[in-house]
């Protein structure tokens, strides 16, 4: 785990001190609201449909248990005894009162968190693998390069006032759990021929209005270049791009538009100047990060109790081998706690059971958790001897869900039932067809199937990646619900295509029943995931089932 | 001959608490609906809105939402103007949980 330097500490103090004088002057008159709105924004303080809601980044998704317990404080002091992880690994807090944000922020500010750069044309929370520092499958770790990035781009002065906001995703493993390719820069470690590990660059991607899948600007990327080759992307985009027109200001546009040569032409033409710039100071940094964190202490133990539970007890088997990834370390599991028990928000978890999480890191996971941005929590280091006792508090605290990855594993934004942009709501769609699922016991055999929601086109559910993804929008007055499918959200990522017309609220769980019923139908076998049976065999099977019925209907 | 005007009302958020407001005939902002003075005329309507949008110490954002009339004064005639009377409906927070108490 990171510890922050006092350095950090004082800053923090500082901005929450600025803040809470902010907010006084907003309450008697002072600053009027077009004066605060970006003041509060720069302080991940937003206004929505019913209340405020703050929402705070947990850099790259990682906390430990004094963090954890204080989100818990803080929701249940504060908020409504809740908070709700979202898809860029920050939490975000649905109704806190304006007078009281700054004392929130003092609270984060204790244990070294904040909601800094959280909103407004900056460069975002920086996201990442959420199975970071423990997969097998990882090169290295990418946290620390992830935190030098988060301390570069904190109050960088050149890049406070971007064309519009800008989002960078990290993963240290050529499996890629982080979505990098829907990233302004997706970072994605790499070995070249001779081994070496590097970056590949990833420029241009992202979701929303145009969804783009991200092109690579640089195949191998030195690490000790990484800074100056993302300050040199950031800056020809920060002159490039385009401030006339809000929808084709991100910098997928720009790329698009010049071309990705061009592009890449004027920042490698960049990069020569700041790289001298740097000078040395950025590896300081670095080595002085990576001394920060820390390996946690692994224990060599037998798993014998581990393989006991697994043959005795058909529910914990079940949740092992829905829930678990392979760890780097032998003897170890990563264990991925579902936030989404079935007919619950999608997300959304109580002080309680963020108590027993932090209680379960601390007693069994070397103190480490980590938020997905699948809306999952993770205990990335559980030794498999202690896996028995870490499900039986899960499931007691509400939290044993064993769904990861399956079709009641789902992703949604908080649509129209918080956000002030939605156009239709997405959680009830959720809790209605993870519920659907439930009681037709079906999600195991159907397998890995990703169903993402977005309320509007902003996708901050990444409708588009999903395997099934669901866009609510308003038609007419009433909410409709468009689906699209075949989007993958991995190393081999692909936007979505859409089916067709659009479900209203009452038929989409319905038409997504007859979607899965129909790759049931098709797949080759019960190891051909629904991905695969949509790219061997395209629209046309899922189409029918969709929309002839329907036809028929209409027909008759 | 012009447009039918569509009736509206004054809405905003609350400044101290968040809470969405509805302007009421006498000037108060009451967080009920069907307690706000529902405006018929175009004119009055933009004067309604300008008389809001000159209490920045009490809401922010205010806008016109169209409405209809109903048995106990105006209704929303949209679904997002709808849930900004209940509150969110994966919890019975907001609106909704207070309703009990009025
Ligand atoms: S996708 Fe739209 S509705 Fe959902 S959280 Fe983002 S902006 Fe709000």
């Amino acid at each position: 785990m990171y510890n922050y330097t006092e350095f950090d500490d004082a800053f923090l103090r500082e901005r929450v001190a600025q803040f809470r004088d902010q907010v006084d002057r907003r309450i008697d008159g002072a600053l009027t609201e077009d004066e605060f709105k970006p003041l509060r924004l720069m302080n991940g303080l937003y206004l929505q449909l019913h209340a405020y809601m703050l929402r705070v980044a947990i850099p790259y998704g990682s906390l430990d248990a004094a963090k954890m317990r204080q989100l818990a404080y803080i929701a249940e002091r504060w908020d409504k005894g809740y908070g709700h992880f979202t898809t860029r690994q920050n939490i975000q807090y649905n109704w806190p009162k304006l007078k009281d944000v700054p004392d929130m922020l003092a609270a984060l500010a204790d244990v070294e968190m904040h909601a800094i750069q959280t909103s407004g044309n900056t460069i975002r929370n920086v996201t990442s693998d959420h199975f970071a520092g423990a997969a097998a499958d990882e090169i290295e770790d990418p946290r620390p390069w992830a935190e030098l990035i988060r301390q570069w781009s904190t109050d960088h002065p050149e890049f406070q006032f971007l064309p519009r906001k800008f989002k960078i995703a990290i993963t240290g493993a050529p499996n890629d759990r982080a979505v990098t390719k829907a990233h302004d820069i997706g970072l994605r470690m790499v070995r070249d021929d001779a081994g070496a590990p590097g970056f590949e660059v990833i420029v241009g991607g992202g979701l929303g209005r145009t969804p783009m899948i991200g092109k690579v600007i640089r195949e191998h990327l030195p690490p000790e270049d990484l800074l100056p080759y993302l300050e040199s992307i950031v800056s020809v985009y920060n002159l490039l791009g385009r401030r006339d027109n809000k929808y084709k200001a991100r910098i997928k546009i720009t790329v698009h538009e010049n071309g990705l040569d061009t592009y890449r032409d004027l920042v490698e033409a960049e990069f020569v100047k700041r790289r001298a710039a740097f000078d040395g100071i950025d590896q300081q940094l670095f080595a002085e990060i990576n001394s920060r964190f820390r390996r946690p202490d692994f224990i060599d133990a037998p798993v014998d109790a581990y393989q006991a539970a697994y043959d005795a007890d058909p529910v914990f088997r079940s949740w092992a081998d829905t829930n678990l990834s392979a760890h780097a370390q032998p003897g170890y599991a990563i264990v991925t706690v579902s936030i989404k028990a079935h007919g619950a928000t999608p997300g959304d978890a109580s002080a309680e059971q963020m108590r027993v999480l932090a209680d379960l890191a601390e007693a069994f996971g070397h103190d480490e958790l980590r938020i997905s941005h699948e809306q999952n929590v993770v205990l990335p280091h559980v030794h498999k001897s202690h896996l028995p006792q870490v499900f039986a508090r899960l499931k007691a605290a509400g939290l044993g869900a064993a769904n990861v990855g399956l079709v009641s594993d789902i992703i949604a934004c908080p649509g129209m039932d918080y956000c002030a942009l939605a156009t239709a709501r997405s959680i009830p769609i959720a809790q209605q067809i993870a519920t659907r699922f439930d009681e037709l016991k079906l999600e195991h055999e159907i397998g890995e199937l990703k169903i993402k929601i977005s309320g509007c086109i902003n996708a901050c559910g990444h409708h588009h990646v999903g395997h099934i993804g669901i866009l609510g929008l308003d038609r007419a007055g009433v909410e409709n619900y468009q689906i699209t499918l075949g989007g993958d959200g991995t190393e081999t990522a692909e936007i979505g295509t859409r089916t067709g017309p659009g479900f209203p609220a009452d038929e989409i769980v319905p038409a997504i029943e007859r979607l899965v019923d129909a790759y049931l139908e098709h797949r080759a076998d019960a190891g051909e995931t629904f991905l695969e049976t949509y790219r061997r065999l395209g629209m046309a099977p899922f189409k029918s089932a969709l929309y002839d019925r329907v036809a028929e209907q209409d027909a008759a | 001959m012009s447009r039918k005007f569509t009736p509206k009302v004054v809405t905003a958020n609350h400044l101290l608490e968040g809470d969405a407001v509805w302007l009421t005939a006498d000037d108060q902002w009451t967080p009920h609906m069907h307690k706000a003075e529902l405006i018929e005329d175009e004119a009055h309507a933009q004067l309604r809105l300008l008389h809001a949008e000159q209490q920045p110490d009490i809401v922010v954002g205010a806008y016109l939402a169209d409405a209809r009339a109903g048995d106990n004064g105006p209704e929303p005639t949209h679904f997002r103007e709808a849930f900004r009377t209940r509150g969110p409906s994966n919890y019975a927070h907001g609106k909704q949980a207070e309703a009990g108490n009025v």
